[in-house]
């Protein structure tokens, strides 16, 4: 069926070329590698949702030089191996840019495989977008010229964390708990390190981590951080890790303060509502609904009145996808090899608020503003709650794009 | 220390029922048919969402009774329809059979409720602390799991031991032929006997649901520790599951408690230096790290060891 | 089960050994050729997968089809098969060993006996639900394991390599893809032959009594403990091959590829294709990889599809898609295939007609629930649809409806064709 399509498609392009001038018909593919069947669906769909929403919005807007933006779903399955058939299925589909982010093992595999096709396949310009896998490994040993990340790494985040926690005087005791894997221990080693830097006086009480995916009882956890006298939680946990940490601490009444780099992601809001911990969890990212912005307001809420059943969305994806449609044109050409070099060093007034962030040349590593909110019942002039819990996030620190930079060790190679 | 093992004690016996109640439905199942149902789990997700969806619009409690009935019925239709014609092949094709109705059974979920969890509440009669210990609140709700444990244990040993209709299950499953020369119908018992592990684990999902995540991956993140519970007490003994579920509840509960590694107990000797080179990467790995994988060691040192389980009367 | 191999091998009784030999250069044809048919480099990594998963799927039934041995943990010792090649291509590579990519393979084949002897030891001690119970236990242990030692796995992102860095082989870079396909293809042709013959020997004979009577076996003096550890550590080394090649196909390797997952779609690759015969498991191997690819990219509930596929094997066609077919072999030989045929396209008209109507009410009801936000409208065979007009809706049930009532009675009448057929020729 596809083949049908494409080849429909091929044909009506060279048509098109041939006869007569740049036309309508000629459409921009964008591939989406992500999850979108099967346990990690849940997160896929709602990248893919957005990832349609913008097309749209540009397609309205009369497309990119001219050209229909169209998104190319692939379901990877959240499988290494599988996500690198797809990308090969999106490049023979004639599609030159990959968007993915789910999964540091699929990420690492897929900008490694681009990296590859490109060399062995020279001209062939495949350019892989990942708006969230944030192991450091992509922006340093392995990092590509043919790889762009939009999300801040575990260490950038940890540093613009640590910069607000070291404010509270209050603070003491801090407890680390994290997933037992590459990700959880960046978390906390960058807790860790900074934390020892920044605020030498603080105890860290506890260091632990726990098997992923593994436990569906936190509540021993919960006593051994309770016995800790810990005062300050950080986590790296996300998904049912996150949740069923906070709802256990909840129906302990452990009383902490939690620091947080996923309890924006699906299903965290609804568990913190549960625990009734108002104002009590904090999270770290590039952007919240309720940040009182104009111009993102109206796109968020657009998005989510389309997509009420999953009201989540990437503020990071319209930096991505505003950012290459903006080098698209300025090269004027969809073609990865052109539109890369403008791409870098690009400046970009991030979604969120309209700050400036910057695209890194060194490791193609975006540098955005960075905000800490707080869960809680909406307050007035609040529109946004979230998973229809009736509480929102609300704006606690921001961190300008200066205090996130952070060294690279990545050595480039170009082409 | 006092502190650690009175709070880990209290825990790990807590999480043990709530292992038990989720495990329960499988053991019946398996000791009275020898099938391990492997959409258990899936049974169990379907009771989760019934109960929230009853509890949305009628309440916590006729969910509690009404979600394990419909979703008995659902079993009792899969038995009747399914299972039952693939019995025939083995308990191979049964395995294999249940291991097809969790894909299907998942997607079904996600068609009706979507895949985003589900705001499913602790009901609010039952939403308080019951006590506290050592500054920590223990949930009302958590003892009610514990009584409800016990309750479907007693209630099943005295069914299956004291009950002619116990004793008839039992002869069914070693001697079908027997028992239905002398009149019972053997289909049928089989069929009410998967419709009642199918129902229990509805009542765990209606009691777990509020508890842990509702979601359409919440059959799959439970991942096999239920089949950890039945192999480790025993196939086919209710009294070795019970067991089995306080046993794991109660060594991951206190594997967590403690932060010994390697380095702590060889540190300063020196095999120790030679012994951290080659063990970098377990030589900082803490019990308390490994706390979740323990069961998973239990049940094949179990096996290997005492292949019937704690109290199992058979081999496999 | 036992049925369908009866049968199969009746089937390869009435052949003569030419006809054997003609089937093996047929197949060594095949794989030369496919690459003529199908040029496109996804159809070249396509292919490249399927040679790998034929490997892996007919190593595990090894277990399940020859020696009855169900087993939950297959994939550790393809996973494990991969991260010793990738570990052997990384070490080559920066030491310059002077040795070529077609043989590292044969490093993934290593690990995974290693492994195989290893758990194998712990494992055939046990039979039935105990022994699936600890390939089960087992594979958890070292997934959760892989994550914590992450030196040797590479924690979540796994081991990368680049295949190219080792010595070129009679000038072949093994970069581009079609090249990588003749490799797997090679490997693909090896294994199955070695797979083959391990089934005809006295062992593999052994391993069929044991599934099939394992008290009688033991009182003619063999230790079924010993066999079945025999056919485990041999379905490790073959899985270990198929992991290696899957490793240089995909240059990387990682702890998700041990996990349960992948050793539940082995499970269903086997018994899709059939596990009572030696095909079997190639024809599941190259369905379920073409659904996993092809229909997840048409439908995002492909795995309702695949798990209803599953269930209807395992209920109607328990010796799988290789036993069906092998089931025409008695009809051919009596030569009365053409008296039969026609109540299959009678039975095969009606049942497609209630597939068609299932997946449009299931397609609908997804639009209409999950995919509510992309709008009412579908196009399912080429045919526009509004999800909130009852019109989908009717069509799909009365199709479904129809076509299963059709088809049941269809297949009775079939099913009646195909005793008298086999009952003529027997007489």
């Amino acid at each position: 069926m596809r083949n049908l399509l494409t080849s429909t498609a091929l044909a009506l392009t060279v048509l098109a070329s041939a006869g007569l001038p740049a036309m309508a018909q000629e459409t921009l593919k964008i591939g989406y590698v992500d999850p979108l069947s099967g346990g990690g669906a849940s997160i896929g769909q709602i990248g893919m949702n957005q990832l349609n929403f913008i097309a749209d919005e540009i397609n309205a807007k009369g497309g990119v030089n001219g050209k229909q933006v169209e998104v190319v779903g692939y379901d990877n399955q959240l499988n290494p191996q599988i996500s690198l058939v797809q990308v090969q299925k999106a490049i023979d589909d004639g599609i030159q840019i990959i968007v993915q982010g789910n999964g540091s093992s699929v990420a690492v595999a897929v900008s490694d495989f681009v990296t590859k096709y490109n060399e062995r396949n020279p001209g062939a310009n495949i350019v892989h977008l990942n708006y969230a896998a944030i192991d450091p490994v992509l922006t340093n040993e392995k990092c590509s010229y043919w790889h762009f990340t939009w999300d801040a790494s575990a260490d950038i985040k940890m540093e613009a964390l640590t910069n607000f926690i070291k404010e509270d005087q209050n603070l003491q005791k801090v407890y680390l708990i994290s997933q037992d894997y590459s990700f959880g221990h960046a978390v906390a080693g960058a807790a860790k390190r900074m934390l020892e830097a920044k605020r030498p006086d603080v105890e860290i009480v506890g260091d632990e981590y726990h098997p992923l995916v593994k436990i569906t009882d936190f509540a021993p956890y919960v006593a051994k951080i309770q016995a800790s006298g810990a005062d300050t939680v950080i986590t790296g946990n996300w998904g049912q890790d996150l949740a069923l940490l906070i709802k256990a601490a909840g129906q302990a009444g452990l009383d902490v303060n939690w620091y947080t780099l996923y309890a924006g992601g699906a299903g965290a809001p609804t568990a913190i509502k549960q625990a009734g911990l108002e104002n009590k969890v904090f999270q770290i990212n590039e952007g919240i609904n309720n940040q009182g912005y104009g111009p993102a307001e109206e796109r968020a809420g657009a998005l989510m009145s389309r997509f009420s059943d999953a009201p989540v969305y990437y503020p990071r994806m319209f930096n991505m996808m505003d950012m290459v449609f903006a080098a698209i044109e300025e090269a004027g050409s969809d073609d990865p090899g052109d539109f890369i070099p403008k791409l870098e060093g690009m400046k970009h007034d991030s979604f969120a608020a309209g700050d400036e962030g910057f695209m890194r040349a060194d490791d193609h590593q975006f540098f955005q503003p960075l905000y800490i909110s707080t869960l809680g019942a909406l307050e007035d002039g609040q529109k946004f709650d979230e998973e229809h819990t009736g509480w929102g996030w609300k704006m606690a620190a921001a961190v300008p794009t200066e205090s996130t930079l952070l060294e690279t060790t990545c050595e480039m190679e170009r082409p | 220390m006092i502190e650690i093992i009175v709070v880990s004690t209290l825990n790990g016996v807590l999480y043990g029922m709530l292992l038990f109640l989720m495990a329960s439905g499988l053991t019946v199942i398996f000791s009275m048919m020898g099938v391990l149902n492997l959409a258990h789990a899936s049974f169990y997700m379907l009771g989760a969402f019934f109960g929230f969806e009853i509890t949305r619009r009628i309440g916590f409690w006729p969910a509690l009774v009404v979600a394990p009935l419909l979703v008995g019925a659902i079993g009792m239709a899969v038995e009747r329809y399914g299972l039952r014609r693939v019995h025939s092949h083995g308990h191979v094709a049964e395995l294999l059979f249940t291991f097809g109705l969790t894909f299907v059974i998942k997607e079904v979920v996600e068609m009706i409720w979507g895949k985003l969890p589900a705001d499913y509440r602790v009901p609010g009669s039952l939403d308080f602390a019951a006590f506290t210990l050592f500054s920590s609140d223990y949930p009302a709700f958590r003892l009610f799991v514990l009584l409800v444990s016990i309750a479907i244990f007693l209630a099943l040993l005295l069914v299956i031991k004291r009950t002619r209709i116990g004793l008839i299950v039992q002869a069914a499953l070693t001697h079908p032929g027997m028992v239905g020369m002398l009149g019972h119908n053997v289909d049928r018992i089989f069929m009410l006997v998967f419709g009642v592990g199918v129902a229990l684990a509805a009542v765990a999902g209606v009691i777990a649901g509020p508890i842990l995540i509702t979601q359409s991956n919440m059959a799959g993140l439970l991942g096999p520790i239920l089949f950890v519970v039945v192999v480790v007490g025993g196939l086919g003994s209710l009294g070795g599951a019970f067991a089995a579920s306080l046993l794991i509840g109660l060594v991951q509960t206190f594997a967590v408690a403690f932060n010994v590694s390697l380095a702590d107990l060889f540190g300063s000797t020196a095999a120790g230096e030679v012994l951290s080179v080659w063990l970098s990467d377990i030589w900082r790995v803490t019990v308390a790290q490994v706390a979740p994988i323990l069961p998973y060691l239990l049940l094949v040192l179990i096996l290997i060891f005492r292949p019937r389980g704690l109290m199992g009367t058979r081999d496999t | 089960m036992s049925e369908a191999t009866v049968i199969s091998r009746s089937v390869r009784a009435s052949r003569g050994g030419l006809t054997a030999y003609a089937i093996w250069l047929a197949l060594a044809l095949a794989l030369l050729l496919l690459p003529q048919l199908f040029p496109s480099r996804l159809a070249l990594s396509t292919m490249s997968l399927m040679g790998t998963m034929i490997i892996f799927a007919l190593s595990y039934n090894m277990l399940l089809g020859q020696t009855g041995l169900l087993s939950f943990g297959h994939a550790v010792f393809f996973g494990l098969g991969g991260y010793f090649c990738v570990h052997a291509l990384n070490l080559a590579g920066d030491y310059g060993w002077p040795i070529p990519l077609p043989i590292f393979p044969l490093v993934g084949a290593l690990g995974g006996l290693t492994f195989g002897v290893l758990f194998g030891a712990v494992a055939t001690k046990r039979a039935g639900t105990a022994f699936a119970m600890i390939t089960l236990g087992i594979g958890e242990l070292v997934v959760s394991l892989a994550l914590i030692l992450r030196r040797f796995f590479g924690g979540e992102e796994g081991i990368t390599t680049d295949r190219t860095d080792v010595l070129s082989f009679f000038g072949y870079s093994f970069g581009p893809q079609s090249q990588v396909y003749y490799l797997v293809a090679a490997w693909c042709f090896i294994s199955v032959a070695a797979m083959y013959a391990v089934t005809r020997t006295p062992f593999g004979r052994i391993c069929n009594a044991v599934r099939d009577n394992p008290q009688r076996t033991a009182f003619i003096g063999y230790d079924m403990g010993t066999v079945r550890f025999i056919a485990f550590s041999l379905a490790g080394l073959f899985a270990g091959i198929a992991g290696g090649l899957s490793a240089i196909n995909f240059e990387i390797v990682n702890a998700a590829q041990m996990g349960a997952v992948e050793s539940g779609s082995v499970i269903l690759m086997t018994y899709i294709g059939g596990v009572g015969n030696f095909a079997g498991p190639i024809i599941g191997a190259i369905l379920v990889t073409w659904l996993q690819l092809v229909l997840s990219d048409a439908t995002q509930i492909w795995p309702l599809y695949v798990g209803l596929l599953f269930i209807g094997i395992v209920m109607f066609a328990p010796g799988g898609i290789a036993g069906m077919l092998a089931m025409q072999g008695p009809v051919i030989a009596a030569g009365k295939l053409h008296r039969v045929a026609p109540y299959y396209l009678l039975a095969a008209i009606p049942g497609a007609i209630a597939v068609i109507g299932l997946s449009i009410l299931a397609e609908t009801s997804h639009q209409f629930s999950i995919r509510a936000a992309y709008g009412p409208s579908i196009t399912l065979y080429s045919l526009p649809f509004d999800v909130t007009s009852p019109l989908p809706w009717i069509v799909g049930l009365v199709l479904a409806a129809g076509g299963v009532w059709l088809f049941l009675r269809a297949a009775r009448l079939a099913r009646n064709a195909y005793e008298e057929a086999i009952a003529g020729g027997a007489a």
